[in-house]
């Protein structure tokens, strides 16, 4: 087995064990990884999330148990300081000795610290790895100004980190723009007129001559006589290889740094490799991490006897969003050497600017800029790596087309789209062909395609979606073999042609007889469009068994009851009849999570009866069952709490009441909370309603469950009359155009525009279908009937509650045992 | 477990010694099911109303051994008349009992007819 020794468990480090591991026999290796931090290989590109969300595990490029279980042997918190060419082996500060076949040197870099007066004090840090990031956060604590040395990329995601960290944030740039190696003056004027507007003070042009203070520094003093006075001072100035293994053992090091290699990596020694930052290929140190990655894959290829392949000078284009601004620079961006036609835009109102750089002969596409909307961007890249002929109208490239066809550009198949991990757009396509791949997450899985950066993912999409319809298949949403229309097809239908029956709608629109995805999903549109009662002429057969009995079928065969309790408020009185039916019936209580009490265990001969009694008592269906309204949560209010701004209680019982039983394509959870301490939790709902000083603040799209997610501001401080206006019109929109069983949230993700479109539909009505949405909502509000009601005084629905039709015996082989005092189903097949 | 399953055996209309008056048609919804009880046995009868055709099956879903076909929905696949279960929607061939979307055992399947109003499923004893 051939032993090998990588030193440094960074991104690249790592990369190089996951593709070992993947393109050869495991046998055939033996991995050791060094790493001198004390965490595995995480993210650094991420690294400014750790101040929002301070776990390492969140940016770990692999947990621990991943090294294990592909035998990697990961010594972590250990640093080489020896190797020993001669006798082929490594020591490390612990006195730990092992000997390598072939030596991978991925130690990376340092931050680069310019020899300035004082950076030794107290107060001053560099920002490159998790420590430095926590010495930071803790000395933050006691300090609220801070600056930033570097407006390059890192130094503006520190500047980043230092607004998270709620300080006065300062950036101090020597050069006379932002990013200078990415930027032109224009690009970073734009880039500048953003960042102030943020809060982040800019001062270019500053040569730093001194760190001021007695121990801790106070201040930081420039060659132009000026200073600044801030507690806190973060040294992002560039990066210096760390070469000096490489120096220790007589390999050649670069004059400015860095190990120096050949096209195939290897260094003086050709038993010895170095990948990364840590490497001089061709005088250029690489700086970001796909050339890295693109690095290892070259070594790999090397130890495993693959093609012949070599490290050719990388593209050196990067897109990413800095504080909330697009950025990206592509190509040659600033062809300062180059002869070339620029077209520019720009739109100082907007602070959006673009800028491509166009052959002398008007053919090709050199590179270029774009600051403040950066969409463009994989479309331009591609043109330029792949030397793509231009469109007539170049200028379309960055201004959209006026008028006509759009501009749409077909790239090759060697086009390579995803950078972080190599993939070609021939790589997808053949994925999808080879794999019968039917969605994009099956494609990122199988080609890694998007996993890295995902700054490529909009264009992966693209190229799935095009490979398919090459392939004949449709992209479109239908619903299943019987139907060859999406859910809102099937509704316009439905609406168009007034279909009230299902059999009718399958005759003309559709084929075959139906399944388990097309009638429940029928059942909901005919509901939530001429609302009669669910189990009315034969449509008890379209219904799912919940919609079917009015109840939620549980293990063993019986279901559970909740009566509706709008907005959690319940008089002592129906408690108590709550309590008595529980009883009477020996039913499982238990109270949920949305304000109100579920009755578990009732046999299905029991429903009517236990129904009976609740909506004698005052109760009507909770439609726990349904795709419907659920319950608007709430807080106690103004009525009560000391903090309470409005009554949250009385408007949740007015909205609950409002929508109950609306059928929707699923369940549907609200919220009103009294004040922004928010203990209705309203936030987390389909739509939660929050009292401000002024009125009402409305936030839709949320939800809990297996993919939380916050719900968004849709409208700010707004009385309740127009509160409901915009809920109607939301929910009904919803309504109308979401996919089978896509929750708001997931709905939202999905909507071209995202929450501004929605903003633009529900409260500016750009789409001029606002009173329709609030006419059909209105009809739905109006024809509101308790289905439960309906059964209970209805002999002939009620005749279908029972399990067998030719004996009055219940199901024989249901059983419960007890738990804590109440009943329990026995577990399946028990 | 097995003895539960076990119990259920399809039996082929040439087989039939005992058709079981079940119940009146109209206690069979349309597209739908309802269960009888038969020395035991628990059958679901199915009203396939839109193609005008009768099955039976055992009622047990042999997934989770719940008792629950006869509340499942209708539809086909392809040209096979086929149930969902309530519980995780396996579906059966309502011809063969086939499990259709897994490997579930089969589902044993009964003949029936109707006669004068009234619903028959056909038994080997």
């Amino acid at each position: 087995m051939e032993k090998i020794i990588v030193i440094g468990n960074g991104m690249v480090g790592y990369k190089f064990c996951e593709k070992l591991r993947a393109k050869a026999d495991k046998n055939k290796f033996e991995i050791t990884v060094f790493g001198e931090e004390p965490h595995a290989a995480y993210d650094r590109v991420h690294l400014s999330e750790y101040f929002t969300n301070p776990s390492v595990s969140h940016l770990e490029m692999a947990p621990r148990s991943w090294y294990e279980e592909n035998d990697i042997n990961l010594i972590s918190g250990e640093m080489i300081n020896a190797i020993d060419r001669n006798n082929k082996t490594v020591t490390s500060h612990k006195g730990t000795q092992l000997p390598y076949d072939k030596l991978i040197l991925a130690t990376g870099s340092s931050a680069f610290v310019p020899p300035i007066k004082g950076v030794e004090k107290e107060g001053v840090f560099v920002y490159r790895t998790i420590e430095d990031l926590d010495a930071i956060i803790e000395y933050s604590k006691k300090t609220k100004k801070a600056a930033v040395m570097g407006g390059g990329l890192l130094g503006l995601e520190a500047a980043k980190a230092m607004m998270d960290l709620k300080q006065e944030t300062h950036v101090i740039e020597f050069a006379p723009r932002l990013m200078p190696r990415q930027l032109d003056n224009a690009g970073s004027d734009a880039l500048l007129t953003k960042m102030q507007e943020l809060g982040i003070k800019l001062h270019l042009n500053k040569n730093t001559r001194n760190i001021a203070g007695e121990g801790q520094m106070t201040g930081m003093e420039f060659a132009d006589d000026s200073n600044l006075d801030v507690e806190m001072l973060v040294i992002s100035a560039g990066i210096k290889p760390r070469d000096e293994l490489a120096t220790q053992c007589g390999l050649a090091v670069g004059q400015r740094g860095g190990i120096v290699v050949n096209d195939l990596l290897q260094t003086d020694d050709t038993d010895i490799f170095a990948i990364g930052e840590c490497a001089l290929h061709k005088n250029f140190i690489y700086g970001l991490v796909a050339p890295g990655y693109e690095m290892a894959d070259v070594v790999v290829n090397q130890l495993i006897g693959g093609e012949e392949k070599s490290f050719k000078s990388y593209d050196m284009s990067t897109k990413l969003k800095l504080i909330g601004v697009d950025v990206a620079s592509f190509g040659n961006a600033l062809c300062e050497n180059e002869d070339h036609k620029p077209i520019v835009f720009e739109d100082k109102h907007t602070g959006i600017y673009k800028r491509i750089n166009i052959s002398e002969d008007g053919k090709r596409l050199l590179g270029g800029i774009l600051v403040g909307e950066a969409e463009a961007y994989n479309m331009l890249l591609q043109v330029t790596l792949n030397g793509m002929a231009l469109p007539p109208n170049p200028e379309d490239l960055i201004l959209g087309s006026r008028g006509g066809e759009e501009t749409k550009m077909e790239l090759p198949d060697s086009a390579q789209v995803c950078s972080c991990e190599n993939v070609t757009k021939g790589d997808i396509c053949q994925a999808v062909i080879d794999n019968e791949l039917e969605d994009i997450e099956q494609v990122k899985t199988c080609t890694k395609a998007g996993t890295g950066c995902g700054a490529c993912n909009p264009i992966v999409k693209d190229i799935f979606n095009e490979q398919l319809a090459k392939m004949g298949k449709t992209v479109k949403n239908v619903i299943c073999e019987h139907f060859d229309y999406s859910r809102q097809e099937i509704l316009d239908i439905i609406k168009i042609k007034k279909i009230q029956d299902y059999n009718q709608l399958l005759n003309d629109h559709g084929t075959g007889d139906g399944c388990e995805t097309c009638r429940p999903l029928v059942a909901s549109l005919l509901a939530s469009t001429w609302n009669e009662m669910i189990l009315d002429k034969g449509k008890d057969s379209l219904q799912d068994t919940n919609d079917k009995y009015l109840a939620n079928i549980q293990k063993g065969g019986s279901y559970s009851v909740v009566p509706r309790i709008p907005g959690g408020e319940i008089t002592p009185d129906k408690l108590i009849v709550i309590g008595q039916v529980a009883k009477k019936y020996d039913l499982y209580t238990k109270v949920t999570g949305g304000q109100r009490i579920d009755l578990f265990g009732a046999q299905i001969h029991q429903l009517p009866d236990i129904w009976e009694e609740l909506i004698n008592a005052g109760f009507e269906s909770g439609h726990a069952y349904g795709k419907s309204l659920r319950t608007v949560k709430s807080c106690v209010g103004s009525t009560w709490c000391r903090y309470g701004l409005h009554d949250s209680v009385s408007f949740s019982i007015e909205v609950e009441e409002r929508y109950r039983g609306l059928r929707s394509p699923h369940k549907l959870k609200g919220g009103v909370s009294g004040c922004r301490r928010e203990c209705a939790e309203a936030q987390s709902k389909d739509f939660g309603i929050i009292a401000t000083e002024e009125g009402w603040n409305l936030y839709v799209c949320g939800n809990g469950g297996s993919n939380p997610q916050h719900a968004q501001l849709l409208a700010g401080d707004i009385d309740s009359e127009t509160c409901l206006k915009y809920i109607d019109r939301f929910l009904m929109f919803y309504i109308k155009t979401a996919e089978p069983l896509n929750r708001t949230a997931t709905w939202l993700n999905k909507l071209d525009g995202g929450l501004d479109y929605l903003i633009d539909v529900v409260v500016n009505d750009s789409l001029g279908i606002a009173a329709d949405l609030e006419k059909e909502m209105e009809f739905m509000v109006d024809t509101y009937k308790c289905e439960w009601k309906e059964v209970v005084n209805n002999p002939e629905l009620r005749k279908r509650f029972t399990h067998f039709v030719n004996t009055e015996i219940p199901d024989p082989t249901m059983k419960f045992e007890d738990m804590r005092g109440q009943k329990k189903p026995v577990e399946w097949g028990a | 477990m097995t003895e539960v399953t076990a119990e259920y055996k399809t039996v082929k209309s040439e087989e039939v010694k005992v058709w079981h008056k079940a119940a009146s048609v109209d206690a069979f919804p349309t597209d739908g099911g309802a269960a009888i009880e038969y020395k035991g046995l628990q059958v679901a009868i199915f009203n396939f109303s839109r193609r005008g055709e009768w099955y039976a099956s055992q009622n047990l879903c042999p997934h989770k051994k719940q008792m629950i076909l006869s509340r499942g929905m209708l539809g086909s696949e392809g040209q096979e008349p086929k149930v969902a279960c309530p519980f995780h929607k396996k579906t059966f061939s309502l011809k063969t009992g086939v499990n259709l979307n897994g490997s579930e055992c089969d589902l044993a399947t009964y003949p029936v007819k109707v006669e004068e109003g009234y619903v028959y499923v056909g038994f080997s004893q």
